[in-house]
C-alpha cells in the first residue's frame, strides 16, 4: 500500500473556513522541509482546493504510474544560503567582512503535494459533488498516491523508493463527509504511530473559537490525537507604524486549549508580506518595522516607492520563505509538533 | 489498479445537479464508492449498485419527483424573497454578511410594493433567464394592506457543521418550540427570525458528524417544517463549498424559484479562486447572482490612520472578477475589527457605529441587494 511508505501523517484541521489551514500546512510543510526532512502535503479539500496556489504551482498536472499517482514537485532536495538578518544591517555600512559569518547554510527536503486542482480542466471549474462521490475521490488519494515515488531516470532504478518523511493533510472546513472518510480510511490503513495527530488551527474571535471546538469534539470522538492549537491572524503589524493591532481580537486560542486540555502551539501574526510572497512571490522585506515607527513620514515615502519595482524575486519559494516574519514562529511550532510525536514514541 | 480520476471529474455537473429529485430511501448499508446516489434516477441501476445490500431498496423506491418538494413550495408561499449567500472560501464573511444583511433590512420601512425585478439583467448571463419565471405569482400574493409596512426577515443557517448565526444574532441559547402547524424559528426581534442547528444541540460544543445524506435530510426540514410564516425575504447562509448543502438548497426552492445569490468574497486571488468555482456552480444551477460583496478590503490602522491592505487584491479584487464575468459588484466593505466584535457579542453593528466607514459600506450593499429584488427602502 502506497501509504506503508509515509512515516508519520499530520492533519490539519478547523471546524471554521478561512482561517487559514491551507496557510498553516503550507508554513508547516516549508519548515519541515527546510529542516531536511522529505515532505507531502495533500489537499483534500474538493471543492475549494488552495494549496497549489500557495505552492505556486498551479499550471501543473498529475501524472500517472502503473500503480497510482505522482503527486506533482514542489521543489527537490536542495541547499541554500540563509541571508541572516544580521547580513541587511552590514549592507547598510558596507561593511561586507561580517556576513560571510552570518550566512547560514540549510539544507531542505523534497516537497510534493497533490491536490484536485492538478486534475481540473479549468481553474475556475465547480465541482459539483455530493458526499459519495467525495468519498470515493479521498479514499483514492489516500490509498494510490505514490508518495515514495522515484522516477524511472533516477540513476540506481533498482533501489526501492525513500519513504516520505512526513504527510500533511490539508482539509475542508467542517466535520462531515471528507472529514469522515479521511479518518475512516487512515484508521484502517495505518497504524496508530503512522498516524502522528492533528493540528488544529483558528482564529481568535469567538465566532471561530465556538466551530473549532466542534472539530476538537470530532477529534475526541473519532480518537484522533490533537498535537496542538494553532491561533492565526493574531494581530497585525501595521506596515506604515508598527503598531500591532488585534484584528479579529486575541488570545482566544490559548484559552480554548486550556478548557480542552490540549497543547496550544502559539500565535501566528497576519503578515502581509507572506501573502505578498504567496501571490506575487516576492522575498520578504522587513527594514521599515524594524527601525523604529517614530520618523513617520520618511518611511511612508519609502514604502511607496518600494512597492513598485519590485516585482516576482528569482529563487524558490523554500529559500525565500527564510526571509519571512514567520519563518522563526513556525520554526517554534514545528519543534513543538515532533517533540510531542517524538514523546509519544517513546510511550509506545 | 489504474485510477482514472479525469472520468470522474469531467462527468456533467447536470448529474449531481439532478440528482435529488426522489426521496431518498431508508438505506441498510452505506452508500459504496462511486454511489450514484440514493435519490438519484440511477439509483439502484448504476455500475457501483451491483453488489450493494441497498440495490433492491435503491431501484424498488418510487422514483420521479421528492413528493416532498411541492409541500415545501406550499410551506414558502408567503415568502416573498429568496436570497442565498454564497461563497466558495471559507471564513471570508459569508455568516457576517448574512447576519448585516438581515439586520440592514429588517424593521426597515418598505417603499410601497415589493417590485418586480428588473429583467434586464446586469450580469447579463444567458444561463440565468429561465430563472425568472417563477416571479410571476408573486404579484397575486401581495396584498393591498402590505404597503408601507416594516420588512420581515428569515435568516436560515444551512451551515450544518459549522453554524455561526444564532452567535452572530445573539440567540445562541435558544431552544426549537415545535407546534402542531411546525417548528418555529427563532425571533430575534420583531421583524428578524432565524434557524439553525446549533439550536438543536444538547450541548453548544458538540460536533455535528454527518455525511451529505443526513444534512440534506436537516436542511429539508428546515424548509418544510419551519413556519416561516409571510416573510419579506428569507436569506440562506450556506457553508463554503459546492456540495450537498448547496445542491439541496437549490433543489428545494427550486420549483418556488431562487431570487438570486449574493457572493461574498476576499481581495486576494486564493479567494477569488474559490469565488470564481462558486460563479461556475451559480451558471450550471441556474440561480442569477445577484452580486459581489468584497469583505474584509483595506484595514484603517487605529492608531495612524493610515489605511493598509491586509489581503491585497494582487489580481484587480473583486472589482476586476466582476468585470471579467459580467457580475455586478455590490460595494466594498473595510476590515473593521468591531465588526467581528460585534459578531461575537451578538450585537447589531450598524446601531452601534451607524457613522463609521463600514456601516456606510454596509448600508450601501443592503441598498444594492435590497434594489436586486425589487425591495426598496423609506429614507
Amino acid at each position: 500500500m502506497p501509504l506503508d511508505n509515509v512515516k508519520k501523517i499530520i492533519l490539519v484541521l478547523s471546524g471554521k473556513g478561512g482561517v487559514g489551514k491551507s496557510s498553516v500546512t503550507t508554513q508547516l510543510a516549508l519548515t519541515l522541509s527546510l529542516q531536511g526532512h522529505s515532505v507531502g502535503v495533500l489537499d483534500v479539500d474538493l471543492t475549494g482546493p488552495s494549496i497549489p496556489r500557495f505552492f505556486g504551482c498551479e499550471g501543473e498536472k498529475v501524472q500517472q504510474a502503473p500503480g497510482g499517482l505522482i503527486p506533482v514537485q514542489v521543489h527537490p532536495a536542495g541547499s541554500t544560503t540563509i541571508p541572516a538578518v544580521a547580513k541587511e544591517k552590514a549592507d547598510k555600512t558596507n561593511s561586507t567582512t561580517e556576513t560571510s559569518t552570518e550566512e547560514k547554510q540549510f539544507s531542505y527536503g523534497p516537497l510534493t503535494c497533490l491536490s484536485l486542482a492538478f486534475i481540473l480542466s479549468s481553474r475556475s471549474t465547480a465541482v459539483i459533488w455530493r458526499g459519495p462521490k467525495k468519498t470515493a475521490m479521498v479514499r483514492q488519494f489516500l490509498t494510490s498516491t505514490l508518495w515514495a515515488y522515484t522516477p524511472p531516470t533516477a540513476t540506481s532504478s533498482s533501489t526501492p523508493p525513500t519513504p516520505l518523511d512526513y504527510l500533511l493533510i490539508d482539509t475542508p472546513p467542517g466535520t462531515s463527509d471528507e472529514h469522515i472518510s479521511l479518518l475512516e480510511t487512515l484508521l484502517k490503513e495505518t497504524t496508530s504511530a503512522q498516524l502522528a495527530g492533528a493540528v488544529v488551527v483558528t482564529t481568535p474571535q469567538a465566532i471561530s473559537i465556538s466551530d473549532v471546538k466542534k472539530e476538537l469534539n470530532f477529534c475526541a470522538k473519532t480518537g484522533l490525537r490533537v498535537l496542538g492549537v494553532v491561533e492565526n491572524m493574531a494581530g497585525y503589524v501595521c506596515p506604515c507604524c508598527g503598531e500591532v493591532a488585534n484584528v479579529f481580537s486575541k488570545g482566544g486560542g490559548e484559552v480554548m486549549a486550556r478548557e480542552f486540555g490540549v497543547k496550544f502551539l502559539g500565535s501566528v501574526p497576519l503578515d502581509p508580506a507572506f501573502v505578498a510572497l504567496v501571490e506575487e512571490g516576492r522575498r520578504p522585506v522587513y527594514e521599515v518595522i524594524g527601525a523604529g515607527g517614530e520618523e513617520n513620514g520618511d518611511e511612508q515615502e519609502e514604502v511607496e516607492e518600494e512597492e513598485k519595482p519590485r516585482e516576482k524575486d528569482p529563487g524558490l519559494l523554500v529559500e525565500k520563505y527564510t526571509s519571512c516574519s514567520l519563518y522563526p514562529v513556525f520554526e517554534g511550532i514545528v519543534k513543538e509538533v515532533l517533540a510531542d510525536i517524538a514523546s509519544r514514541e517513546g510511550e509506545v | 489498479m489504474a485510477p482514472t480520476l479525469e472520468d470522474s471529474v469531467t462527468s456533467p455537473a447536470s448529474e449531481a445537479l439532478n440528482a435529488p429529485l426522489k426521496s431518498a430511501p431508508a438505506l441498510v448499508a452505506p452508500e459504496p464508492e462511486h454511489c450514484p446516489g440514493p435519490e438519484s434516477q440511477q439509483a439502484g441501476k448504476g455500475d457501483a449498485c451491483a453488489g450493494c445490500p441497498n440495490q433492491q431498496i435503491c431501484a424498488t423506491a418510487p422514483k420521479g419527483p421528492d413528493p416532498d418538494i411541492p409541500i415545501i413550495t406550499e410551506r414558502l408561499r408567503g415568502v416573498k424573497r429568496k436570497v442565498l449567500v454564497l461563497s466558495g472560501k471559507g471564513g471570508v464573511g459569508k455568516s457576517t454578511f448574512s447576519s448585516l444583511l438581515a439586520w440592514g433590512f429588517a424593521g426597515q420601512a418598505r417603499k410601497g410594493k415589493i417590485q418586480k425585478p428588473k429583467t434586464e439583467l446586469e450580469n447579463g448571463s444567458a444561463h440565468n433567464l429561465e430563472v425568472q419565471a417563477p416571479e410571476e405569482h408573486d404579484e397575486d400574493m401581495e396584498d393591498e394592506e402590505d404597503e408601507e409596512k416594516e420588512i420581515t426577515v428569515g435568516l436560515m443557517d444551512a451551515d450544518i457543521t459549522g453554524p455561526s448565526i444564532p452567535k452572530m444574532l445573539g440567540v445562541d441559547n435558544e431552544t426549537i418550540h415545535v407546534s402542531s402547524s411546525g417548528w418555529s424559528p427563532v425571533w430575534v426581534s420583531d421583524t428578524l427570525c432565524t434557524m439553525s442547528i446549533q439550536f438543536m444541540l444538547p450541548s453548544r460544543d458538540d460536533a455535528v458528524i454527518w455525511r451529505g445524506a443526513k444534512k440534506n435530510g436537516l436542511i429539508k426540514k428546515f424548509l418544510m417544517d419551519v413556519e416561516w410564516g409571510g416573510l419579506d425575504l428569507l436569506l440562506v447562509d450556506t457553508p463554503p463549498g459546492t456540495s450537498d448543502e448547496h445542491l439541496s438548497v437549490n433543489s428545494y426552492l427550486k420549483e418556488g424559484g431562487v431570487d438570486g445569490a449574493v457572493l461574498v468574497t476576499t481581495p486576494q486571488e486564493v479567494a477569488l479562486l474559490d469565488v470564481r468555482k462558486e460563479i461556475d456552480f451559480c451558471r450550471k444551477a441556474g440561480i442569477k447572482i445577484l452580486g459581489v460583496v468584497e469583505n474584509m478590503a483595506g484595514f484603517v490602522c487605529p492608531n495612524c490612520r493610515h489605511q493598509s491592505q491586509i489581503f491585497k487584491p494582487t489580481t484587480g479584487g473583486a472589482r476586476r472578477l466582476c468585470k471579467e464575468e459580467g457580475l455586478k459588484f455590490l460595494g466594498s466593505v473595510p476590515l473593521d475589527p468591531r465588526i467581528g466584535m460585534a459578531c461575537d457579542y451578538g450585537e447589531r453593528f450598524g446601531e452601534a457605529y451607524p457613522d463609521s466607514p463600514a456601516s456606510k459600506a454596509i448600508d450601501e450593499v443592503v441598498r444594492g441587494v435590497g434594489k436586486a429584488v425589487g425591495i426598496e427602502f423609506e429614507d
